[in-house]
């Protein structure tokens, strides 16, 4: 028990720090790195909730993938970030007023968080116990292939629409560069491609 | 204190969504950070989500979370998409030049 | 046949005014003119049949809680009178009107309105409630005021047709008053049932302002007050001169000969309310004979041709109020009666003259015109006899107005009250003032040298016979009617012919008519009235009684007038006949140097009584200084500033507020999304605590 709350602490408190750094880091490259550490962390945190499979998929998508892409992007674009970094002292005493008391009535609230006995019985798909030896990815598949199949099948398209999208945005058609352009090609006519001259003998064209 | 319950997980989010709040509007120039923030957000739902799906013992909860990772990949996906296209046009992207669709 | 009269001409109002342009001016004129003449028939018929009391009901109104009306025509001897006097006037000035108004593009349009005035007047003589009554009432205004303006691009015209509307509106007002005031004293608006109530309620007061009031003069106060208004009373008189703007047939048939009539009209119908009313009889008499007086002192001195004869309508009006305030409801519609006729006739005489004159209507531009127009001067000579009033004293040989003019001077004296001594009074002199000026307009207009250019001489031409025809029948009418029918209206014969129709109560200053003898044992005719009110249940006295103190009580007064009064009316015709001769025809020097040297008495007469010019002051620009400042500041600064204007330009103050908080930037919505989650926390906080 000690072993697991002291896990907690240590991966919770990398997860708040780390927020901290992304929003307030002067480098938006040390944001990204920051976030990626904040992933990390809550990996870890769902690890010790029993949710594996969410972790992997929390360190794939979104260190391998997405903090990638960031990273890529920020690096790619040629910013002056110093300049970016004017305003933000601007609201912040308002701010931090505000998200303070959210963060006290927030904590004050969630931290006893008591549900009453009637809400376990709307339990839809049960976790297996962990002696039965199915493992979280295995029952959470079991789900997401049957009962869920059509959700997962929607999310598959948005995927794939948010790919088509990203690729049709950042596609650029440059001017001047020799292409070949089948469909053009294919629906010449003879008509309009070839043209005959009838030349009387002795003159030129 | 040693006892880890639901409300340590749900605090941990609850600060971790503040924070994504006040990253979008701390940063007022920056889309990228801006961008960071959201998906912040997105972790603290996650953490929610994932917190009550093993404090009920339902996989559902774990099931969502699952689909809004997808969805939070998109978005990121298509917003930095966006950006970059922005940044090609404009040569900028702060935040504040952004308002040409400002009535 | 009695809904044939009355709608016959509405038809021909819809047909002519909705289907105009396809059937075009002369379908138009054919189709109106034929219908009223079909109803003028009609109504022929239905006057000579007679027959008593018929109400004929076409349809139910409106019913709500005790208030029911029906539409319902009422047909009774008053009736049957204006019925004619109405469609066969209108007859006439609709066959006349075919060639007065051959000029004028929009003939559909006028012939219509004329048919829809028509059909109102009908609506209102053969009203059987006084809330159709009012229909008719206000359907005659409505007429009125689109026939004065009907050459809407004229100024003049645009501006006497609101004047005669709003002039209208202040009677009306105390019309509707009076009618509501019945309704709420009899709890119906219907004839018969409030006629029958009336003798419950004759003594009942009722308290305002601390004074204790008669129920009954108030309401007939009232009700003359509408009276006022339409037939252009002392007060109210001042749109009827103005009225001339409109075309002359118009001014013919409605302020001439009908609606102007429409006042005494309802007095007579009233007649069982005024007869409990005596405040209020005495009311009507000294502002009919004021205005009978006052209008011909104005007539004197105008030029227009048109306006001296409204101001000898406006006079001849006055007549027959002081005659029905004196209780002679049936001298009183006599003379309506002939009135028709013979002012009509000058009218329409008189357009024919206009006509001539290129639309000339100064007098002092006419002159010498017998020899041109002849048989319209002949017209005209006999309309002036009538409205004189020439005849044989002691006879009943004379013109129209003989028999009815004379008749209501000498009932006036022979009412033996003060009010009837002043009403005789201003009769009289009236009537030397009448003489006068109808004769200083024949004069001036045929006599004496041509003073217009040659020109307009050149044209000079007798109008066509289908504008002189229609002119024979109000000739005719003018020279016969008097004599013909004044054993019905106040003669021998006039209580089975007026039946229920007028009600005359004996307490009241009761005199018949009893001109040169001719019998004067007619009193036991009386009963006639009694026996109607008997049947009303509603009888004063027997039979007997009302005989005997009818006799007693004429014994001092009025069934013989002295001689003198029933020579008086025609010597002073004489006289003014003569003063007229003596001004435009031995001397015509003379009134332009009286007009040159100003003198007051003619200033103040020409400028009739200075009445627009009081009711300038008074009434219209205190009107209009309120009405600028309700418009500038109550309208313009306070319900615009703090109404429409001023809310929306709060909404716009609010909106550029509010455009500042959508910035377009991201952080701010955030911002805003931030204090809202912390709100919420805050109230679930709060709540949970």
């Amino acid at each position: 028990m000690v072993l697991q709350a002291l896990a907690f602490y240590f991966f919770a408190g990398i997860v708040i720090a780390s927020a901290v750094m992304v929003i307030s880091a002067r480098n938006p490259v040390h944001s990204v790195l920051f976030l990626i550490l904040a992933f990390f962390n809550s990996a870890g945190l769902f690890v010790l909730q029993g949710a594996e499979l969410l972790a992997m998929t929390l360190v794939i998508v979104y260190v391998g993938a997405v903090a990638v892409l960031f990273l890529f992007v920020v690096m790619m674009l040629d910013i002056n970030f110093t300049e970016l970094r004017q305003g933000f002292r601007d609201n912040l005493h308002w701010g931090i007023a505000v998200g303070l008391l959210l963060i006290v009535e927030l904590v004050i609230f969630l931290a006893s968080w008591q549900f009453s006995g009637a809400i376990e019985e709307t339990v839809v798909a049960k976790q297996p116990p962990v002696e039965s030896g199915i493992t979280n990815a295995e029952a959470l598949g079991q789900i997401i292939y049957t009962k869920y199949v059509y959700f997962f099948q929607a999310a598959g398209i948005v995927l794939l629409i948010a790919m088509i999208g990203a690729i049709v945005l950042t596609l650029r058609q440059r001017e001047g560069v020799k292409k070949q352009n089948i469909g053009a090609q294919v629906n010449r006519s003879v008509k309009e491609s070839v043209e005959l001259v009838d030349i009387k003998p002795g003159q030129g064209l | 204190m040693l006892e880890i319950g639901l409300g340590h997980y749900l605090t941990v989010a609850a600060i971790l969504f503040t924070l994504g709040v006040f990253g979008i509007f701390l940063n007022q120039k920056n889309v990228i950070i801006i961008l960071m923030s959201i998906e912040l957000m997105l972790l603290a739902v996650n953490i929610n989500l994932v917190a009550f799906s093993t404090h009920l013992q339902d996989l559902v909860g774990q099931v969502f979370a699952l689909f809004v990772l997808t969805v939070a990949a998109a978005e990121a996906a298509i917003g930095l998409a966006v950006l970059v296209v922005y940044f090609r046009n404009r040569g900028t992207i702060a935040v504040q030049d952004i308002n040409q669709m400002r009535g | 046949m009695y809904s044939a009269i009355v709608f016959l001409p509405l038809a021909g109002a819809i047909i002519a005014g909705f289907f105009g342009r396809a059937l075009g001016p002369r379908g138009s004129e054919v189709v109106t003119s034929g219908f009223l003449i079909i109803s003028a028939i009609l109504a022929c018929i239905a006057f000579t049949q007679g027959g008593g009391t018929q109400v004929v009901t076409v349809l139910p109104w409106m019913e709500s809680g005790s208030f029911a009306v029906d539409w319902s025509l009422r047909i009774d001897a008053l009736t049957r009178v204006m019925l004619v006097v109405v469609t066969v006037v209108s007859s006439v000035v609709h066959v006349y009107s075919i060639g007065y108004m051959s000029h004028d593009p929009h003939r559909p349009r006028f012939f219509a309105y004329l048919s829809l005035f028509t059909f109102a007047m009908l609506m209102l003589v053969t009203a059987d409630n006084f809330l159709q009554l009012f229909f008719g009432w206000e359907g005659v205004g409505l007429a009125s005021y689109l026939l004065i303006g009907f050459w809407y691009k004229k100024p003049s015209a645009n501006a006497a047709a609101i004047k005669a509307f709003i002039v209208n509106r202040v009677g009306d007002f105390g019309f509707a008053l009076g009618i509501m005031a019945t309704f709420f004293v009899f709890d119906t608006v219907d004839f018969t049932s409030v006629f029958q109530a009336v003798p419950s309620k004759a003594d009942d007061t009722f308290f305002f302002l601390g004074f204790e009031v008669h129920v009954m003069t108030t309401i007939c106060l009232l009700l003359f007050m509408g009276a006022m208004g339409k037939s252009a009373q002392f007060f109210l008189h001042t749109w009827l001169p103005d009225a001339m703007e409109g075309p002359t047939p118009v001014s013919a048939l409605i302020h001439a000969a009908t609606m102007v009539t429409a006042g005494v009209f309802l007095v007579c119908r009233c007649s069982p309310m005024f007869e409990y009313a005596p405040g209020a009889l005495a009311v009507v008499t000294v502002i009919g004979a004021t205005t009978a007086f006052f209008a011909a002192t104005i007539g004197l001195f105008q030029n227009d041709i048109k306006r001296v004869i409204a101001y000898s309508t406006c006079s001849q009006l006055g007549y027959m109020f002081f005659a029905a305030g004196v209780s002679a409801y049936g001298a009183a519609m006599f003379h309506l009666f002939t009135h028709a006729f013979f002012k009509a006739l000058l009218f329409l005489g008189a357009g024919s003259v206009i006509h001539a004159m290129s639309d000339e209507q100064d007098m002092r531009k006419m002159g010498g015109l017998q020899t041109m127009l002849p048989i319209t001067w002949s017209f005209m000579v006999v309309g002036t006899l009538a409205l004189t009033g020439v005849g044989i004293p002691f006879t009943s040989i004379g013109f129209a107005g003989f028999a009815s003019k004379d008749a209501v001077i000498e009932l006036a004296y022979a009412a033996g009250t003060s009010v009837g001594m002043y009403a005789f009074v201003m009769g009289v002199v009236a009537a030397l003032m009448t003489s006068f000026y109808s004769w200083r307009l024949i004069f001036m207009t045929f006599h004496g040298p041509h003073r217009a250019s040659n020109e307009v001489i050149k044209k000079v031409h007798e109008s066509g016979n289908v504008m002189l025809i229609p002119l024979v029948v109000l000739v005719a009418g003018s020279i016969v009617a008097g004599a013909f029918f004044k054993d019905f209206f106040i003669g021998s014969k006039s209580d089975s012919f007026w039946g229920e129709a007028i009600y005359v109560a004996d307490h009241g200053a009761h005199a018949k008519y009893d001109h040169a003898a001719i019998d004067h044992d007619a009193h036991g005719s009386d009963t006639a009235e009694h026996a109607a009110a008997d049947e009303h249940g509603t009888a004063v006295d027997t039979h007997t009684d009302s005989h005997a103190e009818d006799a007693g009580h004429g014994g001092g007064h009025g069934h013989h007038p002295p001689d003198w009064v029933v020579l008086m009316p025609v010597l002073v015709t004489v006289l003014g006949f003569a003063i007229a001769w003596y001004f435009y025809i031995s001397r015509p020097d003379l009134p332009p140097k009286i007009a040159a040297r100003r003198n007051p008495i003619y200033l103040f007469l020409y400028n009739k009584w200075y009445f627009d010019e009081l009711y300038d002051f008074i009434f219209v620009r205190p009107a209009r200084w309120l009405g600028r400042m309700l418009w500038k500041q109550g309208d313009g600064w306070f319900i615009d500033g703090f109404g429409p204007d001023g809310v929306s330009a709060r909404v716009l103050d609010t909106t550029k507020r509010v455009i500042q908080l959508q910035t377009g930037y991201i952080y701010h919505y955030a911002f805003a999304m931030l204090i809202g989650v912390a709100i919420l926390t805050t109230v679930f906080a709060v709540r949970a605590f």
